[in-house]
């Protein structure tokens, strides 16, 4: 089997037909990570051991013919999903030696499938980032081009699929983080509508914006996982109801194009790959029409105030008291301030410290009600525009993989997040799919040609999607 | 736009040194100016009912006492028999 081109699909036939084991599947894929993730870093733990013995079970499951979609399948899981009994640190000092008590509820469905968890994956600190840099566990490389980022917050989960090091992955998404690493490290990632995937057992960044998503080689790949994670969940107050999903057929005719808000410090060749993939469209017989969406100029303004807001609200409860990193102090607060002052990293401290300002007295008003306001104008701006399109076409990202350190002023990294930050602000499912490379420094980057559509219209994603597949 | 870090810092109970201190009081006015730009938005016909609002379990079925207390103590850095201690809360004035 050759692990750079086996996808979900071809590895299901093969297993059902026995061709190979799950436990073969397992080992090739534990001596890929051998091989390479030393130079790649895209995992922060490798649970080699229990991952045979979940391919054990997993083929003596299919031995008796009652494998499901993922029976046997190796997957990577991002370091904020909860796996009981295992550690989990959401990228972050402060919970290094965390051990889960639960699982979470994308893991329990995972299991009833007798997945096998290859390991844990690197992340920017508590999702907050765009690069992986703010790992407290180092950075992780793109496989295309290890001098440059694999993108971010969701950076080792896209790494470790797009460098064969697992057959697919969990990500998260909170304002880009599935859809921009997949971009950049060439795979297909999904962030479906809000509500749609339980949270449950995932470390919250911002609550009003986190969304569990798949990652994979394919728009197939990424569809078989995501069905499989899907579904209401009596324990996430904020999941959707499964009848909000039933009967959504795809549609795949009228592509909207944001044309006005495309200029904004777009490389040249970025644009003109994203053109390439709108003409491909084009000659599939899709309608493409300007679509204007004026209140996409505040998105960046209304995500870096609502984001930190909500962050310096959910990471109030690591304080050293009920799990967790704990300094010890001789007055409680000092035990908080302190386990905080060592345990967070510096973007995630300087998000608290934002965000406690934009919610601060005298001062919430101006910043955090006035950005919850203008986000009604973003999704009202997204609803006019489905009213005349099946879906958005935009870019992923602005610019290439960049090299590491170039971005360490935290504004210019936060500007990169143009084009993913109004889907996440507006709560409506996108798709990132490759389409074509550009070059830099004579190495070939892949670029990421991203889909939007209305609240539960995965299926148009997914359908569209394979469609720009089948083009490049 | 000047912004007093170490009294954000209080109020976030997070410990910043001088030094940090002297980069945060730079870098977070950078951030408000970055975001300054929604000041600019008409949101007059924006409803006070916002689509998004917070969404609250209701406090019910409670799980019988006791089912999780080994397991969430075991995540505790110091615990004193079935409790999570802690230094004192409430002090008396000196």
């Amino acid at each position: 089997m050759d692990l750079s081109t086996l996808t979900i699909k071809e590895a299901r036939r093969a297993l059902d037909v026995k061709e190979y084991s799950a436990l073969d599947l397992t080992n090739a894929y534990l001596d890929a990570i051998a091989g390479k993730d030393k130079e790649i870093h895209a995992y922060l733990e490798v649970w080699a051991d229990s991952a045979r013995e979940e391919a054990k079970a997993a083929d003596a499951v299919i031995a008796k013919g009652g494998s499901q979609p993922l029976t046997g399948i190796p997957l990577a899981i991002k370091d904020n999903m909860l796996i009981e009994g295992r550690r989990v640190s959401s990228g972050s000092k402060i919970l290094e030696n965390y051990v889960a008590s639960y699982d979470a509820t994308v893991i329990r469905k995972l299991k009833e499938q007798n997945v096998v968890f290859l390991g844990r994956t690197n992340m920017d600190e508590f999702a907050l980032g765009s690069s992986t840099e703010n790992s407290a566990y180092g950075p992780t490389k793109n496989p295309h081009d290890t001098s440059r980022v694999p993108g971010g917050t969701s950076g080792g989960s896209t790494a470790a699929v797009a460098a064969g090091m697992a057959l697919g992955a969990l990500g998260s998404d909170t304002g880009g983080s599935i859809r921009q690493p997949s971009a950049l490290c060439g795979v297909v990632g999904i962030k479906p509508t809000y509500g749609a995937v339980s949270r449950f057992g995932l470390i919250a960044a911002a609550s009003s914006l986190d969304q569990i998503g798949s990652i994979g080689k394919t728009v197939a790949d990424t569809k078989v996982i995501l069905d499989s994670i899907q579904g209401h969940d009596a324990n996430d107050s904020t999941s959707l109801p499964d009848s909000f999903f039933a009967n959504k057929k795809p549609v795949r005719k009228v592509l909207g194009v944001p044309r006005a808000f495309l200029g904004k410090g777009m490389e040249p060749d970025m644009l003109a790959a994203f053109e390439n993939s709108l003409t491909a469209l084009s000659q599939k017989g899709y309608t493409l029409v300007d679509i204007e969406l004026p209140a996409l100029d505040y998105a960046l303004a209304v995500y870096y105030i609502i984001n930190p807001a909500e962050v310096s609200t959910n990471l109030a409860r690591l304080d050293g008291i009920r799990y967790g990193l704990s300094v010890p102090a001789d007055t409680i607060a000092e035990v908080y301030s302190k386990t905080r002052a060592q345990g967070f990293g510096t973007e995630t401290r300087r998000r608290i410290l934002t965000g406690t300002f934009v919610l601060s007295a005298g001062y919430a008003d101006a910043y955090y009600r006035k950005a919850r306001a203008v986000r009604e104008l973003i999704r009202a701006d997204f609803a006019k525009a489905f009213e005349s399109v099946d879906a958005i076409a935009l870019p992923v990202s602005p610019i290439a993989p960049w090299k590491f350190g170039e971005k360490a002023d935290p504004v210019a990294m936060y500007a990169a997040d143009i084009f993913t930050v109004p889907v996440s602000l507006a709560g409506v499912p996108a798709i990132s799919v490759p389409g074509g490379t550009v070059e830099r420094d004579g190495k070939k980057l892949p670029v990421g040609f991203q889909l939007i559509a209305p609240h539960g219209g995965e299926e148009t994603l997914f359908a569209i999607g394979k469609d720009i597949e089948n083009s490049s | 736009m000047t912004v007093d870090v170490n009294a954000l810092a209080k109020l976030a109970r997070l410990e910043v040194s001088a030094e940090e201190a002297a980069r945060l009081e730079k870098e977070i006015p950078d951030i408000l100016k970055f975001v300054e730009t929604i000041q600019k938005a008409d949101v007059s016909g924006v409803s006070e009912v916002k689509s998004l609002r917070n969404v609250m379990r209701a406090d019910e079925n409670p799980i019988e006492s006791g089912t999780y207390t080994e397991v969430l103590l075991k995540a505790a850095p110091t615990r004193e028999g079935d409790r999570v201690s802690v230094k004192q809360v409430i002090s008396r004035k000196k």
